[in-house]
Formats: structure tokens, sequence, C-alpha cells
């Protein structure tokens, strides 16, 4: 699992354009209409591009066919987002699935096959009732031992958060912080589902939902798209002056039940793709600037700090607490609201990571902005842990 | 004798649970104990097992407690759940039963029950008698 290919910074494969559709409740939609959305934004931050003409193939991730009884979901993305007969593949790695199509995308442009190609994200979900949408996203876990036995997703968080509290004294009060921190952060993003600021207080008293996750320490349910264009790095300055480019990436898989883990404490998949990503980046933890960490619940955030080595073991939720993760700290963690208060739209969150960073490297995220961002990374994490991707990108 | 490594199934993992045991496929090359059963030995990659009863005790690894369920397990909320360790070092999760929800606690004895198939659920996939924990 060594990272093999060390690039030192050179890119890998270069995000010219971006785009992501709102987050929220958006009735009377269908997935692929929504993915439309996402597509016009990236079409339209990218006059130089000529989509019909230059886009060689779509990957996309889509978690669920049970939501809008809709399977082989990527064809019908291409045909709506005006690209008939491209190659389309849907990528399927539970809540990772678009972070995971990006890196599929990487391999499609580095191994010389594709000059242009996009990357999508998608996931209908609110026109289900809350049991329902409960049933749909445990099917990431295990069937036969975990949803069998009744073990929910926030279920299988809430055993991650117990060991935690158990093993290194985490607090509720330092989960409330990770979801204090991203409400604000919500606040300054006009696609966040979540633009309400909330307190320490109301986040300890909200309902139960897996103790000892309350219902503040959980991502909503949420519909939205995301969409990015990758190119080979020596043609990006033909699209725009400014692209993102990737620098580094990093993919691992674990065991698909939580209960077969040496481990609740943290996620070695995600432990594994961080250290072939920093590798193939020639990085260290210190130097990344901004990152959006995967926040399905204010427990895996803390994680995250851990994992992508922000702190070391054990120090996440005092990391929480003291305001380094802030939009003003030392090491800004998920300026767009995260999961948390951005919402979490299952297969769009991974490429909607990307579409944060790459507004934050190109100075484009307004209210949120972080001061000189150059470096900046993503981690995506699929069901409890059985897929975790990161990409490491820079200023182009 | 080995049996064949088809017959290390989940299915008949769950066909044991029905007969009150709780089992495990123990690799004949390595000795890992494996639960689930599966065909293909992860640490050595060999096919040849023999089923071996697993301890009925352990001690709770981590736990939760389910407030907002899924459609099946609405009528039973809140209820707990956890991941306990069995004297042999197999990890298990399970419902526990017969404790008050805030007397848990990481490192309690637990032991193993077995419950009946509810015949409602005979007629479709999966029909799995389930197990659960209650303290020792």
């Amino acid at each position: 699992m060594e990272g093999k290919l060390v690039l030192k910074g050179k890119p890998i494969a270069s995000i010219v354009s971006a785009g992501q559709s709102k987050f929220g409740k958006l009735e009377g939609l269908y997935a692929r209409e929504i993915f439309a959305q996402a597509v016009k934004e990236a079409y339209e931050r990218c006059p130089s591009l000529d989509p019909k003409k230059d886009i060689e193939a779509l990957f996309i991730g889509h978690m669920g066919e049970s939501y809008e009884h809709q399977g082989h979901t990527a064809a019908a993305a291409a045909d709506w987002a005006g690209l008939l007969h491209v190659p389309a593949v849907r990528i399927e790695t539970a809540c990772s699935s678009s972070g995971v199509a990006l890196r599929t995308a990487v391999f499609a442009i580095a191994s010389g096959l594709c000059d242009v190609v996009m990357v999508g994200g998608v996931e209908k979900m609110t026109h289900r009732s809350t049991p329902e949408v409960t049933e749909f996203l445990a099917m990431a876990s295990d069937f036969p031992f975990e949803q069998w036995h009744g073990i929910t997703f926030p279920g299988l968080f809430a055993l991650m958060a117990t060991a935690h509290m158990y093993r290194y004294g985490t607090t509720e009060l330092q989960l409330a912080h990770v979801a204090v921190k991203n409400h604000y952060n919500g606040c300054l993003n006009p696609k966040a589902q979540m633009q309400k600021e909330i307190t320490l207080e109301q986040a300890l008293s909200s309902r139960v939902i897996a103790w000892p996750l309350r219902l503040f320490d959980c991502s909503p349910i949420t519909d939205g798209a995301s969409c990015l264009i990758l190119t080979r790095p020596e043609i990006a300055k033909k699209y725009t002056d400014t692209p993102v480019h990737i620098i580094g990436t990093g993919q691992a898989s674990d065991t698909i039940g939580l209960y077969e883990r040496e481990d609740f404490t943290s996620l070695k998949a995600a432990k594994l793709a961080a250290k072939q990503a920093y590798e193939m980046a020639g990085l260290k933890p210190e130097d990344i600037d901004v990152a959006e960490v995967h926040d399905c619940f204010t427990i895996a955030e803390i994680i995250a700090y851990e994992d992508l080595g922000f702190c070391k073991p054990g120090e996440g939720g005092r990391l929480a607490e003291s305001g380094e993760t802030t939009l003003k700290g030392r090491i800004p963690i998920n300026p767009s609201g995260g999961l948390k208060a951005k919402g979490h739209p299952v297969g769009a969150t991974g490429a909607a990571q990307a579409y944060e960073i790459f507004l934050q490297l190109t100075g484009q995220a307004d209210k949120r902005q972080v001061d000189d961002a150059e470096i900046g990374l993503t981690h995506n994490v699929g069901g409890s842990g059985a897929t975790a991707t990161v990409h490491i990108y820079k200023r182009g | 004798m080995a049996e064949q490594p088809q017959n290390f199934t989940i299915e008949q993992f769950y066909r044991y649970v029905g007969q009150k045991k709780l089992m495990g496929g123990k690799c004949l090359n390595c000795g890992k104990i494996h639960l689930p059963p599966r065909p293909l030995c992860d640490k050595c990659l060999s096919t040849r097992f023999k089923w071996v009863e697993l301890p009925q005790t352990g001690i709770l690894l981590t736990y939760t407690i389910i407030h907002v369920a899924p459609t099946q397990f609405q009528g039973m909320a809140p209820y707990a759940v956890g991941i306990v360790q069995l004297e042999n070092g197999v990890r298990v999760p399970g419902i526990i039963r017969k404790t008050s929800l805030d007397s848990l606690k990481v490192g309690m004895k637990l032991k193993v029950e077995f419950e009946e198939t509810p015949t409602s659920q005979m007629q479709q996939w999966p029909h799995w008698p389930r197990y659960h924990f209650v303290p020792c």
C-alpha cells in the first residue's frame, strides 16, 4: 500500500473548471436534472471549453438506486450534460463515490488515453422518509452482521465515538465544537443547505440519534450535484489562467464491517490514502493550507484530524475546541460548511469537496475565503471507512 | 477432515445460530478463526477450514444506543448495540438486551443468547435467526 509515484509537486492532472448545484431540498427534480445544474456552472466558468468537442469521458459518483428507482445512471447523466455518446461510468463506493470518480478520472488522464474528462457526483434523497433514507444509507455497511442486527449508519459512527471517548477522553462538548464551526462556515456559503449559526448549548441539547451522537452531530439528508472538468496539466492553461493542479492522490479499502477492524478510533483506509497522497506530493500535513474533510458525523471530523496528521492520535477533540480549525485558524477545515452544514448528497460529496478547494485555491470563495491558500486537501470516506480517498491540490 | 470450502458460508453460520450455537471457521493452515466464516482465508489464502464452536461470553468493546431506527427495528427503539470481543479474541456485533440502557459500560461482561426465527420472516430472504447479548 506504499505510494509508488513520487511527483514532488509535479501535477498529475488539472482542474480547469467546476460547478455545484445548490445543496438542500430540491423538490420536484430528478437526479440527472440536478446534475445538469452543476454542469451548467462548470461550462459557464470556462468559456474556452467546447464541451461536445473536448470532453472525452464522464466518471460520476452516485450511490443509491433505491431513492429514484433508477440504476444505470451514468449514461443518463452524460446525456443530460449534453455529452451524448461519451463513455460514461458510474462509480459506487458509498459516500466516497465521487472522490473515487475523481481518482478514476485522474487515471484516465495520467494514462494518456484522455486529455479532457468530466467528473460528476449526484444524489437525490429528500423525497424519501427518514426511516427509508436510514435504511438506504445503511446499505453502505455490512448487511449480515451490522444491518441485520439493527445497526444504523449513525450507529456505526456512534460506536467509534464511544470508543474514542473511552480511550482518549473525547467529550460531547468537543463534538459540538465541530458542529458549531461548520454551521458558522455554512452561513458564508450560499450553496449550503444549513445557513444558520448554532450555539454549543443548542448542539448539546438536540435530540439523540444514536448516543452519543445527537441531531447536530449528523449531516443532513440532502439533494445535490457536483461537477469538475479535468485536463492533462500541459493543456490546462488553454482553458483557464488559474487551474488547480492535483499533485497527490491516494485510496485504500478496509473490512466492510466495522467490528472486524483492530481499532475503532481511527480509519486505517484514510490513513493509508493520506500517506500515499502526501508521499506522491512530497508534502507533510503542516504544508496544507486548507482542507475539506468527511464530517458525515462530528466524530468523523475529529478522527480525520488525527488520520490526516493535523494532530496526534487522541488529540482531535482538543484541536476541535482550540479554534485552530476555524476560518482564521492555523489549519482551516471545512470552510464550505462541510457535510454537516453544506449538506451531504452522498454521491456528490467527494467532487463537491474538490469544488470547494478549487474555489479556495483560485481566490473565489468570497466570504469564506482562506487567506493565501495555495495547497489544499480533500478527504472522502465511504461507509464506515471501508473506502477512503485523499487528494492534494496546488494553485496553478 | 476439512470440509469443502463452499460450506463455510454466512448462511451456514446462521443455521448454527438456529441450533443455538455460535460457530466460526478455523483456518487449518494458519489457525485464524473467521467470523463470519469465509471460503478463502484473508490472512494466508488457504481454503481449508474446520468449524469450531466459539465461546459464548466476552467483553463489550464499544456501544451505542440507537434512537432513530430503520423501519424494521422502529418498535424496539431506543435499543443498545455493541461490539463484543469473545474470550478467544473474535469480535461480534449485536443487540444488547435485558439491561438498563444507562448501566452499559465498555469492558462489561456479556454472554450470547439465541432467538427463534419469527415465523413472519420464514417466507422471505433472509430467514436468519438472530443472536443477541445480555449481561453475565
